[in-house]
């Protein structure tokens, strides 16, 4: 038995999640809980939010985020992708800057009209 | 001298709510004034996601969440003049603002809404002992120079105070390639959200110090490190348990303070508490016809909340622009703060102008769990709500229906916390 903090919403559910009974999730407020309490110990993902540089907008850099969550072990890989970018203005926010982000089907979209 | 139905101050989150929202209620002529060069406010430097749940439903990062309120506004015939510093509020509801552009000028609002936000507290708020070098930054002027202007802050760095800036500041300057030794909490609790927790500190293997504080900060030019000790049950630190830590870096997360310079010298009421104006359920401060929502009012958790709040005083203030003659002098409910109650959020209710019920925000004193918030009038019980678990980094909300307003005796209720009775 493994207690979790839900991190989906931020309410912060306390979960326990059951690996000798086919990962039963108990404590969730809602579905998206048991799916996370599943996964948190099978393959735990995240989405990665972070900025690429921007030429020609009002600020140096432009937010971005993955469409997706995306496997935890790749976000420093991820991060290293990201420096190697540079966008110019303008963009639109939901711009795919970098498709299937190192093969996990995500694509790398831009969060901010600039 | 130009005339407007509803001016209002700030476009970030609670003001770009607020004017959409006199719109859709009949406002013809509305004006919103903002110090920077673009709408969004705060939410342009968050740049993580986790907004907008409760609001649109999905999961949206600070820069979409704030671009689907710029995208309505443009769609309403508001003006937005953006660069543009308020300097004065009157009871009048004038308005003395500068800009580049157009020098210092004068307009006329019809209703006001303040939507000014809140701003951090710093290194001199809470004193902390030691040199002055370079390197020490509250956490969101780091998160503007990492998220908007693209400079890194530091290598090495420790956290003060583990609220949610804190908290997302720790898992951005890890991602970005720096250090982050510790997040260090005056308090035995966080006053994060526990997903935050979990994904900014746990995931990267982030020590959190609950009952420590940074005692010295040590530096001649830039930051050297920190000496952290842990603090007794009434915030003091324990001698002998002081502990080095190496790094060029302090962030401080140690709390927001709402931003009411105007409202001050517009002679509105403050609340000492909430540091905000004193609000109406419809968010109206002691002056008939200036409004005000959002963190100006008091310091929310989710922005989805100070849109809620916003619309509210959005409407009211197009509602009062509307009216020809004022209503007044309604009987007011005080609702007032009992046992392990802080501020509520409206301080009074006019049961007249509410529909069927008000709502009422507040934080609770210290963490609960099993627990009841009891509204009482005149030593009689009206309503017990349960919750399983409250923390004082947590805003609570109850609502309290109209009937229980127009019969509370005295002219007020009571909202407190307590454990739960076996039962």
């Amino acid at each position: 038995m493994t207690h979790l903090i839900c991190i989906i919403c931020p309410k912060g559910c306390h979960l326990n999640v059951d690996e000798q009974n086919g990962y039963a999730v108990t404590g969730n407020g809602c579905p998206r809980g048991a799916e996370y309490g599943k996964k948190e110990l099978t393959n735990p993902t995240r989405v990665l939010t972070s900025t690429v540089k921007i030429k020609g907008g009002l600020h140096r850099r432009c937010p971005v985020k993955t469409d997706r969550a995306i496997p935890k072990g790749l976000m420093f890989d991820a991060m290293k992708l990201l420096n190697g970018v540079e966008l110019s203005a303008p963009v639109r926010r939901g711009d795919v800057v970098l498709a299937d982000l190192l093969g996990t089907g995500a694509n790398l979209v831009v969060t901010k009209s600039m | 001298m130009k005339q407007y139905d509803v001016v209002v101050i700030g476009a970030g989150p609670a003001g770009l709510a607020a004017a959409c929202e006199a719109y859709q209620n009949g406002a013809g002529k509305i004006l919103v004034v903002e110090r920077d060069k673009e709408p969004g406010g705060i939410l342009n430097q968050c740049i993580h996601n986790g907004f907008g749940l409760h609001y649109f439903k999905e999961e949206l990062t600070g820069p979409e969440y704030a671009g689907r309120f710029i995208e309505m506004l443009n769609n309403t015939n508001a003006e937005l003049m953006l660069d543009t510093m308020v300097l004065a509020v009157t009871e009048d509801r004038k308005i003395s603002m500068i800009n580049p552009r157009d020098g210092y000028f004068t307009v006329q609002a019809g209703a006001v809404v303040l939507a000014m936000g809140c701003r951090e507290r710093t290194r001199g708020a809470i004193g902390i002992p030691g040199t002055r070098p370079a390197g020490v930054f509250t956490a969101g002027a780091a998160q503007r120079y990492v998220n908007i202007e693209g400079y890194m802050v530091g290598k090495k760095v420790v956290i003060l105070g583990s609220g949610d800036i804190g908290l997302i500041m720790a898992r951005r300057m890890t991602l970005e390639g720096a250090k982050v030794a510790a997040c260090v909490e005056l308090m035995p609790y966080s006053n994060g959200l526990n997903r935050n927790i979990v994904q900014c500190l746990n995931d990267y293997g982030i020590p959190l110090y609950l009952s420590h504080t940074i005692t010295e900060i040590r530096g001649k030019r830039r930051v050297e490190g920190v000496v952290v000790s842990r603090v007794d049950g009434g915030g003091k630190p324990v001698p002998g348990t002081e502990r080095f830590f190496d790094c060029d870096t302090v962030l401080l997360s140690v709390g927001l303070i709402p931003e009411n310079e105007l409202s001050r010298s517009a002679g509105i009421a403050l609340d000492p508490r909430t540091k905000g104006p004193v609000v109406y359920e419809n968010m109206e401060t002691s002056i008939p016809g200036i409004f005000a929502s959002g963190n100006v009012v008091h310091v929310h958790d989710l922005v989805d909340f100070v849109t809620a709040e916003s619309q509210r005083a959005g409407a009211a203030a197009a509602d009062f622009c509307r009216r020809k003659e004022q209503p007044g002098g309604e009987p007011a409910v005080a609702i007032e703060s009992g046992e392990n109650v802080g501020c509520t959020v409206p301080q009074h209710i006019r049961p007249d102008r509410i529909d069927q019920y008000a709502e009422v925000f507040f934080r609770v004193g210290r963490v609960f769990s099993n627990s009841e918030i009891e509204v009482a009038s005149g030593g009689r019980v009206l309503s017990v709500f349960k919750r399983e678990h409250m923390a004082p980094g947590e805003m609570e909300r109850i609502v309290i229906p109209k009937k229980f307003l127009e019969n509370a005796s005295g002219g007020a209720v009571t909202v407190s916390a307590k454990e739960a009775k076996e039962n």
